[in-house]
């Protein structure tokens, strides 16, 4: 698997020890974007520890995904503050709009959607962020304009008139 | 040797035990579903609470896990326990309501209710391994700890998780021996008695011999169901169990892994 | 901007470096801060920055710009702020980049427009200095309040965020400035480990992490413990949803949180030191591990520091997203690189730790505190807050409230005061219905209640808890019995799912209050509820689980009648559980502008332009989108 040979690098930064299980996943979840199968099996090939250990980690911290995810992640918040102020509602207006449903990742790969919990910017709830940028005093309207500003094929600026143009303008 | 209050019974014992096997030295009973002599203690199931302690600063902990401590006063039976364990039962009667153990176990410690709804599937129909098992971790503790394979674990947290093979496929470290299936406290043989109506059985408290023998067959609650691989010659040693669970396992395991 | 690289040695030095971060703190030349916390970044600090920058450097001003941690005033951001040498500090809100580069074309005039709030001078808890920008009589600016007289500001005493929102958190000098780094010059080559124990036991310091427990006693209890190397780690996995105060004092000043370890370390005799920074708060992990550098070049941290003999290192870990790891049994396992399982206690961590070793793990805040009460005193210290509940706490005030912000009062201060003073009430002329504290551990406090003093033991009796400190303020139209069905969401995904009574506890929780929220619920449940919580809560292992029921307890017990509006009458009052309630529009008001036709998830508005719209019933999703829309209140909801 040519996609492995990235893997080797990352690998030989950290030492053999239990403790690095964690870092490494982190690395290989950044570079991948998920956490391939045969990259999993080479950690516990690494650390000497039973695959299902590698398994069990990879599937209890919400960081790790084991399915490719679309090419910008955005990130609802879900903290209590954004769910006072309609974070659910925005949560579920950005799983239509970026097409990702309940299933997390729209059918072509471009977004992929999740609830997170509490990003920290309580101040200024509800809240989402999508890769670096986070979008601020969100409502259902400033859904679209955000979600196709990150889209190849939708342009901004077919963006209905009506829907408030949103606070954040990154190109 | 520290010295401590068993129900009121001063008694000595042994430094580093744990309470549960200080309650059973002195047979006290404690009912358990996630304990077995040999493996280490994990905590999970619950039903082995105990209340350690007088007055407001008491507190009920798992027996199982508790180490003694010199002067300890310990209450295996006290009406908080008796809540506790009765409230957990209902709780496991809702959730695994086919397993006679557990059926049982409810008679025997006087629950009378279950006021939970059946989840989805239950009751009569097939059961949904991944929300009937009641992740006590034995088949996992044997699988690493006897068995020295390591070939299932627990995976995802919270709500998701389950036990699993990694990947939902059998693992090298797998040699099929069965252990977890023998470990399994509640997929011996299936309770049929309760209906929609109510998931409580309490047959036993009814009627003696308990539950007939026509009930045979019996679940497995690894997804896919781990018997449905294994190979011949070890089915004829468990015999109808396997049997039973093969057929069962047929019928709901799914045959893709989470991940395909 | 970054620091000198040469060893700290002696007090001699120290004084080297506070004078060389006095001329970047109190510069001779005009100077602009801009808020780059994770909120101030979120609000486009990043743009009025650039601005900023770009137009000192085109216009070849001799203006010094500086990035500045979060001072707290979350609902203005980004705040940008001037320093004209002999003139107050002024601050300015809700800054757009055009805006900005007015501000500085200004300069040396003080634009009164989309100005806040001035200060005349900073007060230092740290060594009770102040410095004053201006002759006092200069200290008045027309029409700008004072940060002292303010609401928000005025009641507040702030010693764990005594730095944030003045310094440049990137830069050492700036803390050396306003006396960073003398405790532990004090500590290390005037006290003995035991006297810096007794100063924090005579504090009355208590865990800031939520539980509450004595810090003196912790440290007494690693000092005496068995074992060695001795690990010291800091707590930064705030998990509390509704809570950042933690992420403020990360981001804003950094060495403040490596200080209080390394007197730590000292006291208890151990020599590394471990941060546990959730990988949520990327900003924060960056500037902790820059600290670090920093420390290490100035010999803050390494090899015997100050020359005293005593070596000490710190490095950051970052979590992987698992609110369970605020437990300091799990967030152990988690640093050993296993999942996030709490174990059973005792073996405490003090004992038996990472790597089985005696470790002590106290929160941000907890570490932030030890410098100021080395300096100060454990008696200075003690005489803040109430008679069991010492010194201040650290608030994230947020949800339905005017003023949003990071503050930080004594102990003892009432709820009203928090709300209504500080916060300023409930905005848009809605009523103050409950304050939500401690996270998913904690509970609803109503209104009605808002006389409490905010201490430990207080919020307890109150069915709630200190927790973290997040604060979330609940107007009329939230429904607590959705309130109660979010926190139990939360922690069914968030439990570990070891413990039987946990796991399964809080989804059947989930699955009743859901029921009661669709209107299916029945009055036995109320019971059920109840009994299944106080399972939960005396069945479980760690923390998360025995508090898991809180949220629901506490709903109950202050909103009962609104659980039985949902039984009885199928009814949710606050407008909220959408199984309860139908959208309509008013043909009168409804001038067919079509902007819900727009929004409408589920196409389910049908109208023909300038005529009245109707919502067909079978379509509507009920996500309120048109009602957030209209801007002629036409959509009516039942």
């Amino acid at each position: 698997m040519p996609e492995m040979e990235a893997v080797k690098p990352l690998l030989a930064q950290f030492k053999d020890e239990r403790a690095n299980l964690i870092p490494i996943l982190q690395e290989i979840q950044a570079a991948f974007s998920y956490l391939p199968e045969e990259a999993l099996r080479r950690v516990a090939r690494k650390l000497h520890v039973p695959v299902t250990d590698v398994y069990q980690v990879a599937t209890f911290y919400r960081c790790f995904s084991l399915k490719p995810r679309g090419r910008h992640l955005v990130q609802v918040c879900l903290g209590t503050a954004c769910h006072v102020r309609g974070g659910d509602l925005v949560l579920e207006r950005t799983q239509t709009e970026t097409g990702a449903g309940l299933s997390g990742t729209s059918p072509d790969l471009e977004f992929t959607v999740e609830p997170v919990r509490c990003l920290g910017c309580c101040g200024l709830a509800p809240v989402m962020r999508v890769d670096r940028d986070t979008f601020a005093h969100l409502d259902q309207a400033k859904v679209r304009g955000i979600v196709n500003r990150y889209h190849p094929r939708r342009k901004p600026a077919t963006v209905d008139k009506i829907a408030a143009s949103p606070e954040k303008v990154r190109s | 040797m520290v010295h401590i209050t068993m129900n009121g019974l001063a008694v000595e014992a042994e430094c580093g035990s744990s309470l549960l096997e200080v309650a059973r030295f002195y047979n006290f009973p404690i009912p358990t579903l996630c304990h077995e002599d040999g493996l280490n203690s994990y905590g999970a199931c619950r039903l082995c609470l105990v209340e350690i302690g007088e007055g407001p600063k008491s507190k009920l902990v798992a027996a199982c896990g508790y180490r003694v401590e010199e002067g300890m006063k310990v209450r295996t039976n006290s009406m908080r326990v008796q809540r506790a364990r009765r409230l957990l039962l209902e709780l496991y009667v809702a959730t695994c309501p086919q397993s006679k153990r557990i059926q049982d176990l409810a008679s025997e410690y006087g629950v009378r209710q279950c006021r939970y709804q059946p989840v989805d599937g239950q009751p009569g129909a097939p059961w949904d391994p991944k929300a009937n098992c009641i992740q006590c971790g034995l088949c996992v503790r044997i699988c690493a700890e006897q068995m020295m394979a390591g070939a299932i674990g627990f995976s995802g947290r919270g709500k998701s998780r389950h036990v699993a093979r990694p990947f939902g496929m059998t693992s090298e470290q797998c040699r099929q021996c069965g252990a977890c299936l023998y470990a399994c406290p509640v997929c011996e043989l299936r309770c049929q008695a309760s209906t929609a109506e109510s998931l409580l059985c309490n047959g036993c408290l009814n009627f003696s011999p308990v539950c007939f023998q026509s009930y045979s067959d019996a679940m497995c609650f690894l997804e896919p169901c781990h018997t449905c691989e294994l190979s011949g010659p070890f089915r004829h040693e468990v015999g109808i169990k396997v049997h039973a669970l093969h057929d069962a396992g047929q019928k709901v395991a799914p045959s893709t892994g989470e991940l395909k | 901007m970054i620091s000198t690289a040469h060893r700290l040695v002696n007090l001699e030095d120290l004084h080297q470096a506070m004078r060389q971060g006095r001329d970047l703190l109190y510069p001779s030349e005009p100077k602009i801060m801009i808020g780059t916390a994770t909120c101030g970044l979120a609000a486009d600090a990043e743009e009025v920055l650039h601005a900023v920058r770009e137009e000192v450097a085109n216009s070849k001003l001799p203006y010094q710009v500086t990035e500045t941690g979060c001072i707290g005033w979350c609902s203005q951001e980004p705040l940008l702020d001037i320093c004209i040498p002999g003139r107050p500090r002024v601050t300015y809100g809700r800054m757009k980049p055009g805006r900005a580069r007015e501000i500085v074309r200004a300069i040396p005039e003080v634009k009164r427009e989309w100005a806040l709030a001035m200060m005349p001078g900073d007060e230092n808890t740290l060594n009770g200095a102040h410095v004053n920008y201006c002759v006092p009589h200069n200290g008045h600016m027309d029409g700008l309040t004072a940060y002292k007289d303010l609401p928000l500001f005025k009641r507040q005493l702030r010693i764990v965020l005594r730095n944030c929102g003045i310094i440049n958190p990137d830069n050492l000098e700036e803390y050396i400035a306003r006396g960073g780094y003398h405790a532990l010059w004090h500590a290390l080559r005037k006290h003995t480990p035991e006297e810096i124990l007794n100063e924090v036991k005579r504090s009355g310091l208590r865990g800031r992490g939520g539980a509450g427990f004595p810090t003196g006693v912790k440290w007494q209890a690693v000092r005496d413990a068995q074992g060695e190397p001795k690990y010291v780690i800091c707590n930064a996995d705030e998990g509390d949803p509704g809570a950042y105060m933690d992420r403020g004092v990360l981001e804003g000043d950094p060495h403040s949180v490596l200080e209080g370890m390394t007197i730590g370390g000292y006291a208890m005799g151990a020599h590394e030191g471990i941060i546990y920074v959730r990988e949520e708060y990327p900003l924060a992990v960056m500037r902790m591990k820059q600290a670090i550098r920093q420390a290490q070049d100035a010999g803050l941290l390494g090899q015997s520091i100050f020359d005293s003999g005593f070596s000490f290192e710190i490095r950051v870990v970052k979590g992987a997203g698992a609110f369970v790891c605020g437990e300091e049994t799990a967030l152990i396992r988690s640093i050993e690189g296993k999942v996030g399982e709490p174990q059973q206690r005792p073996p405490y961590p003090a004992q038996h730790g990472l790597w089985g070793k005696p470790t002590c793990i106290n929160n941000v805040e907890t570490w932030a505190n030890i410098a100021v009460i080395v300096q100060r005193g454990g008696d200075w210290f003690s005489q803040i807050g109430t008679a069991k509940s010492k010194g201040t706490k650290v608030f994230s005030l947020v949800g339905n409230i005017e003023n949003t912000a990071l503050i930080e009062v004594p102990m003892g201060t009432t709820l009203a005061e928090i709300v209504y003073e500080i916060g300023g009430g409930v905005p848009n002329g809605r009523a103050c219905k409950a304050v939500q504290t401690g996270g998913p551990s904690g509970g609803c406090i109503p209104a009605d209640k808002f006389d409490l003093p905010v201490d430990y033991d207080s919020l307890n009796q109150a069915g709630s808890i200190m927790g973290s400190g997040g604060m979330i303020v609940m107007d009329d139209h939230t429904c607590m019995v959705d309130i109660a069905k979010y926190f139990l969401e939360f922690l069914e995904d968030e439990s570990c799912g070891k413990c039987f009574t946990c796991r399964v506890g809080t989804q059947r929780l989930k699955e009743i209050v859901t029921r009661i929220s669709q209107g299916e619920g029945k009055e036995e449940d109320l019971d059920l509820l109840q009994d299944l919580s106080w399972l939960v809560r005396e069945g479980s292992l760690c923390g998360l689980g025995q508090t898991a029921p809180n949220p629901v307890l506490s709903t109950l017990r202050y909103f009962r009648s609104e659980y039985l509006a949902h039984i009885r009458d199928r009814r949710c009052p606050a407008h909220r559980c959408r199984e309860l309630i139908t959208f309509a529009i008013d043909p009168v008001l409804c001038n067919g502008c079509g902007a819900c036709v727009q929004i409408c998830s589920g196409k389910a508005i049908l109208g023909e332009k300038k005529k009245p719209h109707i919502i067909t019933q079978a379509q509507c999703t009920k996500c309120g989108a048109c009602l957030e829309m209209c801007k002629f209140d036409a959509v009516l909801v039942h």
